[in-house]
């Protein structure tokens, strides 16, 4: 009887508060998927580190006849050079793999990577220099390699191709960071629409709650309603945002990008689905205290 | 049933004591009769035996409860032992005369079975049998008062409190409905009333607690009331009540009894309670 009666009391609140019910669905919405947009740009960022860093370089490349590098003194490396270099870099310890890419390998690579290009036409064999590629354990390391080859005799210049991944990265920490302060602002709203939802609603039933308390209604009663209230509008809320966030992803993201660039460094549903949990119980707790402190404060016994 | 021991209520931001020093002791399944002007503390006392109010200072005990030490959590329980009913009836204009009576027993988890009884039981002992499917604003206002009387009662309490319960109604109606209260008092419930309303205090001759300024300052079985600060109307009142009490030889006594003990201290009546 008392869960019926609570349903009906829910039903009834909710159609006679409706404006009220959906601007809070709809900012729990937004706030939930600036959250969530922020939160999977992060795992974005680091599904990507773990797929690059698998594959980021350091590139050591060798002195050759016009190379205009102070370090190189016009001089080509000598086999000698080369050679100590190498040892050198099997050495140590941050390294996983070296190898040596020749001016005629470098050459061929150039073509192939160009070869649509005019550009190609105006490189010959030995503009490009040879270098040795080097794989490291941990591929925040590579000051290491760079302090210790960039003035080696036979050394032109030392480039880490993190530098370029840095600044992605970066690009992809200030979207979470911009998307997250704008979902603390939007929760913040969220949580100050939905205690002024309370007090409307509290306001529209001050007949029915004056009846309950007369007739001695307990306490829980009394504020079930409004607690079930919140609870099914913010939760309509978060399922929408999760939507849209799944939506989102499969539409601009996956088909947009996934065939074309690699599978594996893109995030995909799982990522929603890993996030959706989170999102759910924080927008049900945030719902559930917001009511029981608006209720201790506005429905006396 | 419901005592007052030296009860002083002062409300918050106000200097004057609502109540000051009262002492009343209610029998179980007595009538009571609270009368004075507006102000005098009528709606406090019945407040105050509701725990809507606390007593600033002594005690208050209803229902075997003392409500100053009656914890919050405890006050919803206790109020299903007590019945309301107001001057502004508190219908709920959505609702028909069925869901109103109905809503009292649902809210405190009374099982569906038991409602289906009590509603028509109750409808049809305040008089209202038939009109279950009507909304309140379909009603004349003596019929709201009696559906708000059925949700009183509906559940069948020890005590029933009345704040001006015929003060919107008409002279004839208002008898109505204090006949249908002393009936229900008949039944067992303790019954008070607070009301300036002469004649339905003259017509039924309960014990009247006479109020002013927050002081009992008359406690009389059988009593009369002739409102004192009303006086250009008082004099209809003591007519009206005097035609309806003119067969009855103690009339006269009565009202000679009002102006003895208009004289007396009221501390005297706090010795006379007990």
């Amino acid at each position: 009887m008392k869960a019926r009666f609570i349903a009906g009391e829910v039903w009834s609140g909710l159609r006679r508060n409706l404006s009220m019910a959906l601007s809070v669905v709809l900012v729990t919405m937004v706030s939930m998927f600036l959250l969530g947009l922020g939160l999977l740009a992060q795992r974005q960022a680091d599904t990507m580190k773990g797929y690059w860093y698998d594959r980021i370089q350091v590139s050591i490349y060798l002195c050759t006849d016009d190379s205009n590098t102070p370090n190189c003194q016009g001089l080509a490396a000598t086999e000698a050079q080369k050679q100590s270099i190498e040892s050198q870099l099997r050495a140590m310890p941050e390294v996983k793999q070296v190898f040596h890419e020749s001016e005629a390998q470098a050459f061929e690579r150039f073509k192939e990577q160009f070869r649509n290009s005019p550009i190609t036409g105006n490189v010959q064999l030995g503009d490009i220099p040879q270098s040795f590629r080097v794989q490291l354990d941990d591929p925040s390391k590579f000051g290491v390699v760079t302090s210790q080859f960039e003035r080696a005799p036979g050394v032109a210049s030392v480039q880490d191709q993190e530098r370029v991944l840095k600044r992605f990265f970066q690009i992809i920490n200030w979207i979470t960071g911009f998307s997250v302060v704008l979902a603390a602002l939007m929760v913040i709203c969220a949580t100050l629409l939905m205690a002024t939802t309370i007090r409307q609603a509290a306001f529209i039933r001050r007949r029915e709650i004056g009846i309950m308390r007369l007739v001695g209604a307990s306490n829980w009663t009394i504020r079930m309603p409004f607690i079930i209230e919140m609870l099914v509008v913010a939760t309509l809320g978060v399922a929408l945002a999760v939507g849209m966030l799944w939506v989102g992803l499969r539409l601009i993201f996956n088909a947009g990008f996934n065939q074309v660039v690699l599978n594996k460094a893109l995030i995909g549903a799982n990522d929603v689905w890993a996030l959706t949990p989170w999102l759910f119980g924080g927008v049900i707790l945030i719902a559930a205290l917001t009511s029981l402190v608006t209720l201790r404060r506005y429905l006396r016994v | 049933m419901i005592r007052f021991d030296n009860v002083s209520k002062v409300y918050p931001r106000s200097t004057r004591p609502a109540l000051s020093d009262v002492n009343v002791n209610v029998e179980r399944g007595e009538f009571l009769f609270i009368v004075g002007p507006s102000g005098s503390g009528k709606s406090t006392m019945l407040r105050l035996a509701l725990r809507e109010e606390r007593a600033t200072t002594g005690k208050v005990l209803v229902a075997g409860q003392d409500l100053s030490t009656l914890s919050t959590r405890k006050v919803p329980r206790f109020r299903r032992e007590i019945g309301a009913v107001f001057q502004d009836f508190r219908l709920l204009p959505g609702k028909t005369v069925d869901q109103n009576v109905a809503f009292a027993l649902q809210v405190i988890g009374k099982p569906a079975s038991a409602i289906r009884q009590l509603v028509p039981e109750t409808l049809e002992m305040v008089g209202l049998e038939g009109k279950g499917k009507r909304l309140p604003h379909q009603l004349s206002g003596g019929e709201q008062q009696r559906v708000a009387i059925a949700r009183a009662v509906v559940n069948k309490p020890q005590i029933l409190l009345c704040d001006e319960p015929t003060g919107n109604l008409d002279p004839k109606i208002s008898l109505d409905i204090v006949h249908l209260l002393d009936r229900i008092n008949r039944a067992g419930t303790t019954v008070v009333m607070a009301t300036h309303d002469a004649d339905t205090v003259n017509d039924l001759r309960h014990r009247v607690v006479q109020l002013d300024e927050g002081r009992v300052v008359r406690d009389e079985e059988h009593a009369t009331y002739m409102p004192r600060v009303e006086a250009g109307g008082a004099g209809t009142s003591p007519a009206s009540g005097g035609s309806s009490n003119a067969d009855d030889p103690h009339a006269v006594e009565d009202i000679e009894g009002i102006e003895q003990i208009g004289d007396l201290d009221p501390e005297r009546f706090g010795g006379e309670d007990r």
